[in-house]
C-alpha cells in the first residue's frame, strides 16, 4: 500500500469532504451537547452553561447508577443469547453450498433492512395475549384436550394465554430478535474466511466436533466474535424503543430515562450528562478491546 | 360563508348562507373524486392487518416514526386531482394579502375528512399539515425557533408554558368573529385569561376505560388503578409522569395543582406497592391494549375510548368519583409564523359551526364549540363518555404548568420503575 505522505494533495482532497462532514454534523453538535452537560436549565428554553458538575453528580446517584447497571445486564444477556443463537447460524451459512449462501444471507439481511418500529409492532401482534403465538398454543391445547377426551382421559383445563408481552422476557426476546443480525454478520465474515482444511486436520487427527469448535474454530474466529459482541452490546445498551413498547413496569432502561429528560422532564443538561456517561462507558469498552487487540498482535 | 361538511359533500350539495348562493356543483364533484388526504398512511396501514394497531389516534400514532416527517401536502394532492377551485368559492373568505399558503402542525387524526380541502375551496389557501405525537415533541420542535408553522395545537398546560417561554403570539380577536361560537365556559380560562393567545379546539378528560364483561361493577374509583389488587395484572397506566402523579394526588384527595415534594414521596411509595398489580405503562395507546384484550382497565382519555367504542361495544369509560384532570387542545399561532393573517382566517374557519360539526363527527372528541355541538346528533350530545355528567366534571381540574414540579414527577416515575 502506498503511504499517504507520498501524495499529500490527493489525500487532502479525498479526505476533506468526509472530515468537514464529520466536523460539522458530528463533532460540533456533540460538543454542544457535551457543553449542555455542564449547564443548568434556565427558564423554559434556555440552558446556562455554568461549568457545574451537578448533573454528573446526580447521574451517579444510586438510582441512576442502578439503572445503568441493569441496562448493562440486559444488554449483556442479550449479547450472550445472540452469540449462542448466532454462532450455529453463522457456522451453517459459512458451510452452505455457494448456491444457498446468498439466500441464507438474505434471510438474515431482510429483517435488518426493515424498520425497527415495524418489526417491533409485528412482534407485538405475535406475542400478545390474543397474538399469533398464544392463538397457536391455544389451538394445540384445545385439540390435545379433544384427543385426550376421545381417548377416555379427563379434558385439560381451559387454556390460559401465556404472558409473553409486557415483562422482562418480552424485553429480552425483542432485543435478541432485533440484534441478531448484528451478531450473525461479523461472525459469518470471520467464519467464512477460516481455512477449512484446519478443521479437517483437527477432525482427522482425532478431535471430536466439540473439541474442534472449541479449540480450532472459536479461537480463529475470535476477532469476529469480539466485534460481534461489541456491535451487539453497544446498541442493545442504548435501546429505548423495545423497553418502551414491549417491556413491563420494571423494564426501564437508561435510554428511556435519557429520552424523558429531553421531553417530559425538560432537563436537557441532565439528559446530556446521562448520554455522555453512556458514551464514555461505550468508549471504555471499545478502547479496552483495541488494547487487547494490540497486545495480541504484539504476541504474534 | 359556505359550509361543506362530509355528508353534504357526498350528497353533492352545499348550503350557502347569507345573500350569496354559489353553484358549487362542479367544485363539489371534483372534490368527491379527490382521494382523502389521510389515504396514504391510514388506508395502507389498515390493509396490513397485523400492523393495524400502529394506526390509532391523536396521541399515540407513529411515536417512533418521527411523525414530523409525515408532512402531507393537502394542497398538492388537491391540485393534482381536482384542478383549480372555482373562483366563486374563493370569494367566501376575503384574500388576506399573504401568499395562499398555511402550515398547520396538528395531532394525528385530529381534523375533519374534508376540512382542509373545503378551506382551500373557500379561501384558496393551501394548507400543508404536519403531525406531532405529543406536546413535548411540539415544544421541542419550536424550542429552537419556529421553522415555518402558522397554526399549532398545544394542550392547555403547554399554552401556559409556551406563553411563558414567549413562543406564541397574541391573537387578533377582530379577525376571529367565530369566537362567538365558543361555549361560555371556555371563553375565559385560567390557563389563558381572556383567550388572549389560544382558541379552544377540543377538550378531554382522563378516566378509566374498561371492558364491561370483565369487571364486577363499574370501576368508578381511582382506588382500583392505584391501590388495589382486585384487577391484578389487568391494569395499564399512562406513561406520563405528570398526569400519573397528579391523578394519584387526586385519589389522595388533593387538587391536581397543589402537590408538594412530600406528596411525591407518598405517591412513589404507593405506586411501588401497586406495581406488581400493573401490567404496563402504556404510551397513550391504552385503548388499543383494551381492544386487544391485553388489559381490562386502562387510564386513558375519554375521546380515545369513545372512538374505540364504535368498534367494540363491550368497552366503556368512567370518570372516577374522586374527580379527574381535564385537558383542552387549543389553536395557537407560534411566534415567527410566516402567514399570520392566513392563520387567523384558518382558526376562524375551524371555529365555524358547520366546520366544527364536520370535524367533531370525524374525531368524536368533546367540542368546546357550542354552535357546532348544537348541530350534532343526539347520540353524540347525550353520550356520557364524550360528555360526562356535570356533577362529576365539577370535580375535575385543568392541570397548571408547574416548571418546578416537572423534574420531581419524572424522577418519581423513574424511581417507581426502577424499584
Amino acid at each position: 500500500m502506498q503511504d499517504w505522505k507520498q501524495n499529500r494533495r490527493t489525500f487532502a482532497a479525498m479526505s476533506s469532504a468526509p472530515l468537514v462532514w464529520l466536523l460539522v454534523f458530528f463533532l460540533v453538535p456533540l460538543s454542544i451537547v457535551w457543553g449542555y452537560s455542564f449547564g443548568t436549565q434556565a427558564g423554559q428554553v434556555g440552558i446556562d452553561i455554568s461549568g457545574t458538575f451537578a448533573n454528573y453528580a446526580r447521574a451517579l446517584e444510586p438510582l441512576f447508577l442502578g439503572i445503568f447497571v441493569k441496562s448493562a445486564a440486559v444488554a449483556a444477556l442479550t449479547t450472550l443469547l445472540c452469540l449462542i443463537i448466532g454462532f450455529p447460524i453463522a457456522l451453517a451459512i459459512s458451510f452452505a453450498t455457494p448456491r444457498w449462501k446468498p439466500w441464507l444471507l438474505l434471510l438474515i439481511m431482510l429483517p435488518f433492512w426493515t424498520n425497527l418500529l415495524i418489526r417491533t409492532y409485528a412482534l407485538l401482534s405475535v406475542l400478545g395475549t390474543k397474538g399469533f403465538a398464544n392463538q397457536t398454543l391455544g389451538w394445540l391445547w384445545t385439540h390435545a384436550s379433544g384427543v385426550m377426551t376421545f381417548a377416555g382421559f379427563a379434558p385439560l383445563a381451559e387454556f390460559e394465554p401465556l404472558p409473553l408481552l409486557y415483562n422482562n422476557f418480552a424485553l429480552i426476546f425483542g432485543l435478541v430478535y432485533v440484534h441478531l443480525p448484528f451478531m450473525v454478520l461479523p461472525l459469518y465474515a470471520a467464519l467464512d474466511r477460516l481455512d477449512k482444511s484446519l478443521i479437517e486436520a483437527s477432525l482427522d487427527l482425532g478431535a471430536g466436533h466439540w473439541t474442534t469448535i472449541n479449540r480450532i474454530v472459536a479461537p480463529l474466529a475470535a476477532p469476529g466474535i469480539i466485534s460481534g459482541v461489541i456491535i451487539t452490546f453497544v446498541p442493545a445498551l442504548g435501546a429505548y424503543l423495545t423497553p418502551d413498547l414491549m417491556g413491563g413496569t420494571d423494564s426501564q432502561m437508561i435510554a428511556n430515562v435519557i429520552e424523558r429528560q429531553f421531553k417530559g422532564a425538560n432537563d436537557w443538561p441532565f439528559g446530556a450528562a446521562l448520554s455522555f456517561l453512556l458514551m464514555y462507558a461505550t468508549f471504555i469498552l471499545i478502547a479496552f478491546q483495541a488494547l487487547r487487540n494490540r497486545k495480541a498482535e504484539a504476541r504474534i | 360563508m359556505v359550509h361543506c361538511t362530509k355528508s353534504q359533500a357526498r350528497a353533492n350539495f352545499c348550503a350557502a348562507e347569507g345573500k350569496n348562493h354559489f353553484a358549487l356543483a362542479a367544485n363539489q364533484s371534483s372534490m368527491a373524486t379527490v382521494k382523502q388526504p389521510d389515504f396514504g398512511v391510514k388506508e395502507i396501514m389498515d390493509r396490513i392487518v397485523p400492523l393495524k394497531d400502529i394506526v390509532a389516534n391523536r396521541r399515540n400514532l407513529l411515536k417512533g416514526f418521527g411523525a414530523g416527517a409525515l408532512a402531507l401536502s393537502f394542497g398538492g394532492a388537491l391540485a393534482g386531482c381536482g384542478g383549480k377551485p372555482e373562483p366563486s368559492a374563493g370569494a367566501t373568505i376575503a384574500p388576506t394579502g399573504e401568499e395562499p399558503k398555511l402550515n398547520f402542525y396538528n395531532w394525528d387524526t385530529y381534523i375533519g375528512e374534508t376540512t382542509l380541502s373545503d378551506f382551500k375551496g373557500a379561501s384558496n389557501i393551501d394548507v400543508s399539515m404536519s403531525m406531532f405525537a405529543n406536546n413535548d415533541e411540539l415544544f421541542n420542535k419550536l424550542r429552537a425557533g419556529n421553522q415555518g408553522y402558522d397554526v399549532i395545537v398545544p394542550s392547555n398546560d403547554f399554552v401556559e408554558r409556551m406563553v411563558q417561554a414567549d413562543m406564541i403570539v397574541p391573537l387578533d380577536h377582530s379577525l376571529i368573529p367565530n369566537m362567538k361560537n365558543i361555549d361560555p365556559s371556555f371563553a375565559d380560562v385560567a390557563y389563558d385569561p381572556g383567550r388572549k393567545y389560544s382558541m379552544p379546539y377540543t377538550w378531554l378528560v382522563l378516566g378509566i376505560g374498561y371492558r364491561k364483561s370483565k369487571v364486577k361493577a363499574v370501576p368508578d374509583s381511582w382506588k382500583l388503578l392505584f391501590d388495589s389488587d382486585e384487577y391484578k395484572g389487568r391494569i395499564a397506566l399512562l406513561d406520563e409522569a405528570g398526569d400519573l402523579f397528579r391523578l394519584c394526588g387526586r385519589y389522595l384527595g388533593k387538587s391536581v395543582n397543589e402537590l408538594t415534594p412530600a406528596d411525591i414521596e407518598t405517591i412513589v411509595a404507593a405506586l411501588i406497592k401497586q406495581k406488581p398489580n400493573i401490567k404496563a405503562f402504556h404510551q397513550d395507546n391504552g385503548q388499543d391494549l383494551l381492544v386487544k384484550g391485553e388489559v381490562d382497565l386502562v387510564l386513558e382519555y375519554n375521546g380515545d375510548i369513545a372512538q374505540k367504542m364504535v368498534e367494540d361495544d363491550d368497552l366503556d369509560f368512567v370518570v372516577p368519583k374522586e374527580g379527574s384532570q381535564l385537558n383542552s387542545d387549543s389553536l395557537c399561532i407560534p411566534k415567527g409564523a410566516p402567514h399570520p393573517k392566513n392563520a387567523h382566517a384558518f382558526i376562524n374557519y375551524l371555529l365555524d359551526a358547520e366546520v366544527g360539526k364536520a370535524i367533531t363527527s370525524t374525531i368524536l372528541y368533546p367540542t368546546p364549540n357550542a354552535a357546532a355541538k348544537a348541530l350534532m346528533p343526539d347520540e353524540y350530545k347525550s353520550n356520557p363518555v364524550v360528555f360526562p355528567a356535570a356533577d362529576i366534571l365539577a370535580k375535575c381540574e385543568y392541570a397548571k404548568f408547574r416548571p418546578d414540579m416537572q423534574k420531581l414527577y419524572d424522577q418519581g416515575l423513574t424511581r417507581v420503575k426502577a424499584a
